[in-house]
């Protein structure tokens, strides 16, 4: 039998950051995506906590994980928000549609 | 210390204050059914000042962190903390005639502004990195909707949803690289990770923590806009209404240059040698990028924030000196940059053409006749900007290059100089616009009473710093020792 070691859930918290990441950067399609790549990055910081908690024998890490939960849930809220009210100002939420202003 | 005992909070008494009176303050607005924006404003501003006198009261004491050791006070956070508060405080009464003009004065405003502030204090006092992460997201959260403030603007709706996917991208970082610190360090205390890492032999720290000292880095990098992760700064800046834009150049500039120093002075300190050279790396491209990029601006909102990229980056080597001079030089700049921003963000909120507001560069022209005194109160603070002594920005260049100097980094030290002489050309610029050129539409005549203000005494700090430079020097220093120290 294969022995799930702490090894095994970074690794998977990382490649789950590094999806996150890349959704973000390489998708050309919606805002949607980017606010679930955004999540997904913040869910794979918390698998990191929530493991690193159970193998230190530490609560500390597990009261971050319920923090950051919180956290996520008003960032949503607000993204979501913010990104009403640009769709009814541009009737789109495509993301080469957002390019008002070059940076 | 029994699990039903009431925690220590005289040290947080300024925090407590200012969220309760953000409640109240939003209360009061819902309640109001209109015209409530100068009243919250001002309510706000009064908030504002009393926060600070709490701070001068309470904060001042390095005394043991409180709340389970979440939270520090002391003389750095206090003075980091003035400044804020300070910054916060002029931006609402800044905004007052320009949101009232614009149609947007909604009461929402100041109290978000509250709650960034009381996010921005939280970020300075934190002795933690749970603490640290809330009071950065509490800032953050209401900095993206006060961007988004003008919501049937597209340009602020846009800046907005800029300003939040890339911040968010930030957060995240920031949060892996926590993770990665409390695994590999065990614990997310700032005492205890100074301790881990005091202990490390010639082995040098675990693969883990530099990883996750790098993510760290990269997330606050952000939130001070060092290049290469500025890239949201010139859009946001020129999106956001002007007043929101004055709001982001001052104050959340300070609090996060401030958390930066002291996350890696306190419990990163031993770790120099792994985090200088990529503060070095941030800080040149950060000088080098905000001189060259912002010779081809033309609007002046954007022009300032390629100008603050500059600036963060001079910051950026004080802190790269990480030593006790190099603290104290980021202090004295960051009281300097605060009154030179002001006073700037004042010219450009009072610049309107027939009742409307513009940002052009071109706009100034002809300033030196049609508004002779703002146009010499501008000429101060671009002068001082591009640190022409004896103006105050001189001063704050100057200690934090001396610092770099005395820690060895004279590569660095010299690329900023050269970096500040390049920038001098883009502030002259604005300069020989406004006193060599032919006005084709003057600006209007009439400038707001707090306007008026607001430019007479940053100007007179700007311009009669050194007179009288030792209280500030002073204080810093001092601040500077107990962090160092602590």
């Amino acid at each position: 039998m294969l022995e799930i070691g702490l090894a095994h859930y970074l690794t998977v918290a990382a490649i789950l950051f590094t999806l996150g990441i890349f959704g973000i950067f390489l998708n050309r399609k919606n805002v949607i995506i980017i606010m679930m790549s955004i999540e997904l990055m913040l869910l794979a910081v918390n698998i990191n906590l929530v493991a690193f908690s159970v193998f230190l024998g530490d609560l500390t890490g597990q009261i971050f994980a319920m923090l950051v939960l919180t956290v996520a849930a008003a960032e949503a809220a607000i993204g979501l928000a913010i990104l009403v009210v640009y769709f009814r100002n541009r009737g789109s939420i495509a993301v080469e549609d957002i390019n008002l202003m070059k940076g | 210390m029994g699990a039903t005992s009431i925690p220590v909070m005289a040290p947080a008494a300024a925090e407590i204050f200012l969220a309760i009176a953000g409640m109240i303050l939003l209360m009061a607005g819902v309640f109001r059914k209109s015209g409530s924006m100068a009243v919250v404003s001002w309510g706000a501003v009064v908030a504002l000042i009393l926060a600070a006198v709490l701070v001068l009261t309470h904060g001042g004491t390095s005394a043991e962190p409180v709340f389970f050791g979440m939270f520090s006070t002391g003389p750095f956070a206090q003075f980091a903390k003035l400044l804020v508060l300070a910054g916060s405080a002029i931006a609402i009464v800044m905004s007052l005639d320009y949101m009232k003009r614009e149609g947007i004065d909604r009461f929402e405003f100041p109290v978000l502004v509250v709650l960034a502030t009381l996010g921005m204090m939280m970020m300075v006092s934190a002795n933690d990195l749970i603490g640290l992460y809330v009071g950065l997201e509490l800032q953050s959260l209401s900095l993206y909707v006060i961007a988004s403030i003008r919501r049937d603007s597209l340009r602020s709706t846009e800046a907005g949803l800029k300003y939040f996917v890339l911040g968010a991208i930030s957060s995240g970082m920031l949060l892996y690289g926590s993770s990665m610190i409390y695994g590999f360090a065990g614990t997310t205390d700032f005492n205890g990770l100074a301790q881990v890492f005091s202990k490390l032999g010639d082995s040098g720290p675990a693969v883990g923590v530099i990883i996750g000292l790098v993510f760290v880095i990269s997330g606050l990098a952000f939130k001070v806009s060092a290049v290469p992760f500025h890239m949201w700064t010139p859009d946001v800046y020129e999106g956001s209404p002007t007043p929101v834009t004055a709001l982001f150049a001052i104050a959340p500039k300070v609090a996060a240059v401030a958390l930066l120093l002291r996350v890696m002075i306190e419990p990163f300190g031993d770790l120099i040698a792994q985090w200088q050279q990529v503060i070095v790396l941030i800080s040149i491209f950060s000088m080098v990028l905000g001189a060259f990029a912002a010779m081809v601006q033309t609007s002046i909102k954007r022009l300032m924030a390629y100008s603050s990229i500059g600036h963060m980056g001079f910051l950026l080597v004080g802190i790269a000196a990480g030593n006790e001079s190099g603290v104290s030089g980021v202090l004295i700049y960051l009281f300097v940059y605060l009154f030179m921003n002001v006073g700037t963000f004042a010219c450009i909120l009072s610049m309107r053409q027939q009742g409307r507001y513009v940002e052009g560069i071109g706009d100034l022209s002809g300033l030196s006749k049609t508004h002779p005194m703002m146009a010499f109160a501008l000429l101060i603070f671009l002068f001082s900007m591009a640190g022409i002594p004896p103006l105050a920005g001189f001063f704050g260049k100057w200690y934090v290059f001396m610092a770099a100097i005395e820690s060895g980094l004279y590569a660095l030290a010299i690329i900023g100089v050269l970096a500040s002489v390049v920038g001098a050309f883009y502030y002259l610029r604005i300069i020989k616009i406004m006193y060599f050129d032919e006005a084709d539409e003057p600006l209007d005549a009439e400038i707001g009473g707090e306007m008026r203000v607001v430019m007479l005494v940053t100007a007179a700090v700007t311009l009669l710093f050194f007179v009288l430079p030792a209280p500030i020097v002073a204080t810093a220093r001092a601040a500077a020792s107990a962090l160092m120290g602590g």
